[in-house]
């Protein structure tokens, strides 16, 4: 074990010594995304292991370590962790934890504390808990996100969307199963392998490298008709994409014969870098923080240009929508203020989803989900006044929640979906 | 031909289409989790009807369907589309369908824009629920209807989930009401569950048809349905077939589809009924009858001393437990032996029980038995001490530790799951330290098994032996009954046996107790010595589970289901030696009077129960007044001590004066008002900021127009356009507020969106939590009156001065034409007035503490958010506690008195960031105790309380939690506050 340091609050710091001797564990969300960030974080000397457990001790794991009222997705995280930790597959005295904190007034903020806690808990204290966040949260001497770290983690946030997205429109038509899939996979290890040697991440490669993917992609043999009701997933970040979360939920709207459309990564990072600036705009504040925001904002608006162009380049394949787009969207109905969880984003996607011919939806979220009360729930309504042939259900998703439950309803709205024309 | 089969949670349903839509067979039966052989023993009785080689299209639907659908390969078809497709056929001039089934209730809307609609994860008020609470009251469910047709008025009872509907009801019994009232208050229930749960702001209106079950057997339901939707007979449509709707409309829809012959159908079905699926990696409770045995034994070893009942002779002492739903009754000797028990449902209503039971006791020992003493627990104890006036009556907590201590003298950690709760309290230096009752939500107890065995066609004793030596128990999860009701759902989808379901619930139950509601990670946390009682602990199964959960071995008395009622006679006992008594030290509340209802006395007791309103103040609290001989007298069901008339305690009560101080803030204050009438909802955040916006808008000249005052009523108002049935019930009533100011015809109607509050200096951020951040925008989408009204909900942001007092200016120039100056000048005023505000509460506070210090009593602190002051959000709960004797002071009043200091949470919420200080406050004043109000489905919360808990258990003090919502019933809470007023030895 490390020797262990504490910062002035009491808090366990990530030492470099931790850096060169201690693994770190981080949960998964998005599969092909997150195994390129791994990647990332590898090639600053960093050990990552991605969970991919599934099991169902991961809940109970979570009930047992978490106060039960919490978010899903917190007892979802932590259980997977905890679980992990008492798996016996590793040096508990040489490994670290590796965690997302978004700031803002979410309960996400507080997963962090919530994972100490649990460690705490479990007799664990000794194992240190790294805050990956863009809030300038909690720094430790051991972690850090340079500005050249956090340019490499948003390229491959994109391939991620772009090959998440690319893979959503091919594979409900594929002729041969699995090839989707394939495709998919050898271009996760294809970028992996561009970045260990540097490549692929500046901007001008980027392009370059987009619409090889998009070329590539585009040979996929699928079926003519592109008849399957298109289906749209939104929600909370974490069962929105994440397997665990939602039960699978991609591949049951795949196995029901539908097509679904989810929206990236990409617009949710912009709009939690964008809360920044109406923040100022709103309540006045530090005019360079704003400035510091504004110009982030637009480097990572760049590349999702960069890749909506790359999708463009073949008629075949719907384009995803912008961030600007969103934001039009969404006036009238929820204002930029509205920053907590998935904030009005959540509702712009379902306005873009619609405007794109997607006027079926899941709204995904936990169990009580306090913004989503709000931006998913709440907004359902108006939706529903302003576009009648809209049809969404809202899923909510929970330790007790039952597959079958869930599963029943939404069939409920692909059974609807089935006797509306299809969109688009 | 179509076939149509509907598999729902509790019934089976098949039908026979021939081909102009004419029903040739239709079969309804319950399946008691047999649910593919059901279907299949149904289908070959048609078969009949094929039996010329006809082939027929088929079809599932329903949400037990799902899984035989898949298993057997046939079509499915969701039940909700079925249902709409065969309305649209029969019924083609509907408005709307409203279908009850077991477990799922539903709606559909035709014209503009269908709509389809079913009840989220988390809501009861279906058929399940109803046989759930004619199983309480004793009924069936044909009964529970006959009963509802002649009642004289309804309860208000929680309409969102059946569990809390549940603990509405218990009390209302236990205190007297009249069974026909609670059950059309049920069905009403039921009714407000459909409209509030599903409506979501569309008018129920026009045509309407009702189907399902539950609404095709029950007049009492439908009567509720037509009078609370206003219909006639000729807009209330209760078609014939109308429980086999879905079937119809599944085998409608199977048109189309390729037919094929009806034995290849029925061969898909039948080989789909020996598939068993579930792969449960639980391992069986018992996996020998030996082990078993040696686990009998060591139990079998707490019994309390036994005594020859037929030849004793000498003094008695009386223990009553009058539970939520049973009654248990022990008379023992001066040494504890028993000379006779009783342990019964009280069937509704604990008076005539009791009374039976003191019959009977005084017939059976006649003068060779005196009874010396009585004392009675539970939640009827006041009702049962006056109607026989009892020695005494003590908090059901402080009963159970005493009967505990009999048979483990160290008892550091008792859990009692009863009927209707659990309860679990450590013991810490000889007093209640820590009490966890299980929340509504989660009472995942011993009357739901009881439900599910009846249900499966059990007697629950049978039922729950069948489980302790099940192979491979079902993996149910652990949280409230309605999810393990679909829990149990998707077991009997995947073919788990009877046993194995029966195993799986008893695993549930333990499970939800440890961590639901005591939420520990393993037994070391819980304590050394471990009792374990209630009636639910007689069930071996529960307690081997118990067991095993824990990793350790328990007591759990032979009495164990009469632990209360034990517990009670050893006060009784201990009260009648004296003080000095040895084990006498849990101090009771003792109230000398006069004593037990003596054998002569019985013959003449008469009881009658009289619901009336209570007009004493605007609440209009529904109380019921029992009557009995001799003109003793009884009100149950109030809030306050009003209708008690004078002599009532009343202390000092901070949440009281804050919200007379809010709602006096109406008016043009020193203004002209000439601008016109600006409506303010008096809500979340409100209770924060009224002062601020107050003084803003009488500066402009403005007249200031508040919501009504929050009330049941009022909540109803605005119940149809809640869109989230889980939000808190503070945002719930929101809606109502709005209504009432667009009824009051305000000018403008002001609610600022404002993600951030006022950054006190305490915590790491200043935010407000999502609801109250941006409730107004929800508002604004979902409540149609507003739309047409003029609805400002602004971004504003008064955690920075400068930057409001520029912002709005801009925007009341924008909005009003107000000069930017004038603004400004108003906006400072608001500051002001707001800091003038806070300061004056601090003060009162102050001046509280005082009076408390010199009369020497203790203080309360109640920490919440200041929307907690809302009499209709914390349902009298400041009263209460006044009139027990606690002087009351908020944490806003003394929060800013500390400094921030780190939590181990993120502190970045200006309310949350409060109640961590007022707490260090607490911990740093002997006199001082701190209860914290909980909203039920607040998000932040589940982060503060256990922050909160272990900073009060940091400096020895006591955590107190209550939870409160919708409900208003206050038998918890009082359980609570009295048990801490015990431990402090108030």
């Amino acid at each position: 074990m490390a020797q262990l340091v504490y910062d002035k609050t009491g808090r366990l710091l990530f030492t470099k010594e931790m850096k060169r001797d201690y693994t770190l564990l981080m949960p998964q969300m998005l599969p092909v995304t997150f195994t390129m960030m791994k990647k990332v974080f590898e090639l600053y000397g960093y050990k990552i292991e991605m969970l991919t457990t599934n099991h169902r001790s991961i809940v109970e794991t979570g009930l047992k370590y978490v106060h039960n009222d919490t978010c899903y997705p917190a007892l979802l995280v932590i259980g997977q962790l905890i679980e992990a930790i008492n798996s016996g597959k590793y040096d508990v005295h040489k490994i670290g934890l590796l965690i997302s904190q978004t700031g803002g007034g979410c309960r996400a903020s507080n997963y962090i504390h919530l994972l100490r806690k649990a460690l705490e808990k479990a007799g664990m204290s000794y194992i240190p808990v790294v805050s990956v966040n863009l809030s300038g949260l909690e720094s430790n001497p051991g972690f850090g996100l340079s500005l050249q770290v956090i340019r490499r983690l948003a390229a491959g946030m994109i391939y991620g969307d772009l090959i998440v997205w690319l893979s959503n429109q091919c594979k409900p038509y594929e002729l041969e199963k699995g090839s989707t899939d394939t495709h998919a996979a050898m271009w996760t290890e294809r970028l992996v392998d561009m970045f260990g040697r540097g490549r692929g991440l500046r901007k001008k490669e980027m392009r370059a490298t987009m619409v090889e993917i998009v070329e590539d992609f585009s040979k996929i043999e699928t079926s003519d008709k592109r008849d399957k009701p298109r289906v749209g997933i939104v929600g909370e970040i974490y069962v929105k994409y994440a397997p665990l979360g939602n039960n699978g939920l991609e591949q049951f709207l795949l196995d029901e014969g539908c097509e679904p459309v989810v929206p990236g990564l990409t617009d949710f990072m912009i709009f939690k870098i964008n809360n920044r600036v109406v923040d100022v705009d709103l309540y006045r504040g530090y005019r360079v923080k704003k400035l510091v925001a504004g110009v982030f904002q637009r480097y990572i608006e760049g590349l999702q240009r960069g890749m909506v162009e790359a999708v463009e380049t073949k008629p075949a394949f719907r384009p995803m929508g912008k961030f600007s787009d969103l934001q039009k969207l969404i006036r009238g109905y929820l204002g930029y203020g509205n920053k907590m969880g998935e904030g009005w984003l959540l509702t712009a996607e379902m306005l873009e989803l619609i405007h794109t011919g997607t006027k079926n939806i899941v709204c995904t979220q936990p169990f009580g989900c306090l913004p989503n009360h709000v931006v998913g729930k709440g907004m359902i309504r108006r939706l529903k006044d302003d576009y009648p042939d809209s049809n969404i259900v809202a899923i909510d998703y929970d330790p007790g929640a039952t597959r079958i439950n869930q599963e029943n309803r939404i069939k409920l709205m692909i059974a609807n979906a089935g006797r509306q024309p299809t969109g688009g | 031909m179509r076939i149509g089969i509907d598999i729902g949670s509790t019934t089976v349903k098949t039908v026979v289409l021939s081909d102009t839509d004419e029903v040739l067979f239709r079969a309804y039966e319950r399946h008691y989790s047999l649910v593919r052989q059901k279907a299949a023993e149904q289908l070959r009785r048609a078969s009949a009807l094929f039996s010329g080689g006809q082939h027929a299209v088929p079809a599932i639907t329903g949400s037990a369907g799902l899984g035989v659908a898949k298993a057997s390969g046939l079509p499915f078809v969701q039940e909700v589309y079925a249902t709409a497709a065969v309305v649209r056929e029969r019924l083609p001039d509907a408005d709307a369908v409203i279908e009850l089934g077991g477990e799922d209730a539903k709606i559909i809307f035709f014209g503009g824009g269908l709509e389809e609609r079913m009840n989220g994860t988390c809501a009861g008020g279906t058929g399940a629920f109803i046989d759930q609470m004619a199983t309480l009251l004793d009924v069936t469910v044909p009964q529970l209807d006959e009963l509802s047709l002649r009642h004289e008025k309804i309860y208000p009872i929680a309409s969102r989930c059946g569990v809390f509907a549940k603990s509405d009801i218990q009390p209302i019994l236990n205190q007297g009401g009249k069974k026909e009232d609670v059950a059309a208050s049920i069905f009403q229930a039921v009714v407000d569950q459909t409209v509030a749960g599903l409506a979501q702001g569309r008018e129920l209106t026009g045509k309407l048809v009702f189907l399902g079950g539950p609404l095709t057997f029950l007049k009492g339901l439908r009567e509720r349905f037509i009078a609370s939707l206003e219909l006639d007979d000729e807009h209330a449509i209760f078609p014939f077939d109308a429980e086999c709707f879905a079937a119809i409309g599944a085998a409608m829809c199977a048109n189309g589809k390729d037919a094929e012959p009806f034995t290849d159908i029925m061969d898909k079905l039948e080989s789909a009924v020996d598939e068993s699926g579930g792969e449960s990696a639980i391992e069986p409770l018992f996996r020998t009858q030996e082990e078993y045995e040696a686990f009998a034994r060591r139990h079998a070893a707490a019994a309390p001393p036994t005594a020859d009942a037929e030849t004793y002779a000498g003094d008695a002492y009386l223990g009553i437990d009058a539970g939520s739903t049973t009654t248990k009754l022990v008379l023992i000797t001066a040494e504890g032996s028993i000379l006779y028990t009783y342990y019964g449902n009280n069937k509704g209503n604990p008076v005539s029980i009791i009374l039976e039971q003191l019959q009977t006791i005084y017939d059976r020992f006649g003068s060779a038995v005196s009874i010396k003493g009585s004392a009675v627990t539970g939640y009827g104890e006041e009702l049962i001490k006056n109607a026989f006036n009892l020695d005494m009556g003590i908090v059901e907590t402080m009963a159970h530790l005493r009967a505990a201590r009999h048979f483990t003298p160290a008892v550091d950690f008792i859990i009692d799951i009863g009927g209707q709760d659990v309860k679990c309290f450590k013991i810490r230096n000889g007093a209640v330290d820590s009490i966890m009752l299980n929340e509504a939500c989660s009472s995942g107890c011993g009357s739901f098994i009881e439900t599910f065995a009846v249900a499966l066609g059990y007697k629950i004793g049978d039922f729950a032996k069948l489980g302790l030596f099940a192979g491979a128990p079902s993996d149910l999860g652990s949280r409230c009954t309605v999810f393990m009701n679909s829990s149990v759902k998707q077991a009997q989808k995947d073919g788990a046996t009877v046993e194995a379901i029966s195993a799986g619930l008893s695993i549930s139950i333990v499970k939800n107790a440890i961590y639901k509601v005591i939420r520990a990670a393993s037994a070391d946390e819980l304590g050394r010595s471990i009792v374990v009682q209630g009636g639910t602990f007689l069930n071996d199964a529960v307690l081997r589970a118990f067991e095993r959960e824990i990793g350790a071995e328990v007591t759990r008395p032979a009495i164990s289901e009469l632990m209360g009622a034990y517990g009670a006679a050893w006060t009784a006992i201990d009260a009648a030696g004296g003080a000095s008594h040895a084990e006498g030290g849990t101090g009771p509340n003792v109230e000398r009077s006069p004593t037990l209802l003596s054998s002569e006395e019985l013959k003449n007791f008469t009881h009658e129960a009289r619901p009336v309103s209570c007009g004493g103040c605007t609440n209009n609290c529904s109380m019921t007044v029992n009557t009995f001989d001799g003109g003793r007298r009884f009100i149950s069901g109030n809030r306050c001590s009003k209708p008690l008339g004078a002599g009532a305690s009343s202390e000092p009560n901070l949440m009281k004066h804050k919200y007379g101080k809010l709602r006096s803030m109406e008016g043009s204050g020193s203004g002209t008002g000439e601008r016109g009438r600006v409506g303010i909802p008096l809500g979340l955040n409100m209770f924060e900021n009224l002062p601020f916006w107050f003084e803003f808008f009488t500066k402009l000249n403005f007249e200031v127009v508040l919501s009504r005052e929050s009330s049941r009523q009022l909540y109803i108002l605005g119940q149809r356009t809640i869109p989230s049935d889980t939000v808190c019930y503070p945002a719930k009533l929101m809606h109502g507020q709005i209504e009432s100011l667009l009824e009051a015809d305000a000018d403008a109607i002001f609610l600022p969106c404002m993600p951030y509050n006022f950054n006190e200096g305490i915590s790491d951020n200043s935010y407000n939590c999502p609801v109250v951040a941006y409730y107004p925008e929800l508002l604004a989408a979902n409540i149609p009156g507003v739309k047409k009204a003029r609805f400002l909900i602004p971004y504003f942001g008064l955690h920075k001065k400068r930057g409001f007092i520029r912002k709005s200016a801009e925007y009341f120039n924008k909005e009003f034409g107000i000069p930017a100056n004038e603004t400004k000048k108003a906006a400072k005023s608001a500051y002001k007035a707001y800091a003038e505000f806070t300061s004056e509460i601090e003060s009162v506070a102050d001046g509280y503490i005082e009076h408390a210090r010199r009369e020497g009593k203790h203080i309360l602190v109640v920490a919440g958010r200041p929307y907690h002051s809302d009499p209709e959000v914390n349902h009298g709960i400041d009263e209460l506690i006044s009139s027990l004797g606690l002087v009351l002071i908020t944490e806003d009043a003394i929060a800013r008195r500390l400094g921030g200091e780190p939590r181990r949470v993120l502190n970045q919420w200006t309310y949350q960031a409060r109640m961590y200080n007022a707490a260090r406050y607490v911990l740093e004043h002997g006199d001082m105790q701190f209860v914290q109000l909980v909203s039920f489905g607040c998000g932040t919360d589940a982060i503060t309380t256990d922050e909160l808990r272990s900073i009060l258990e940091s400096g020895g003090k006591l955590y107190t939690q209550l939870k409160i919502d919708d409900i208003n019933n206050l038998g918890a809470v009082r359980i609570r506050l009295r048990s801490l007023i015990a431990a402090i030895g108030g």
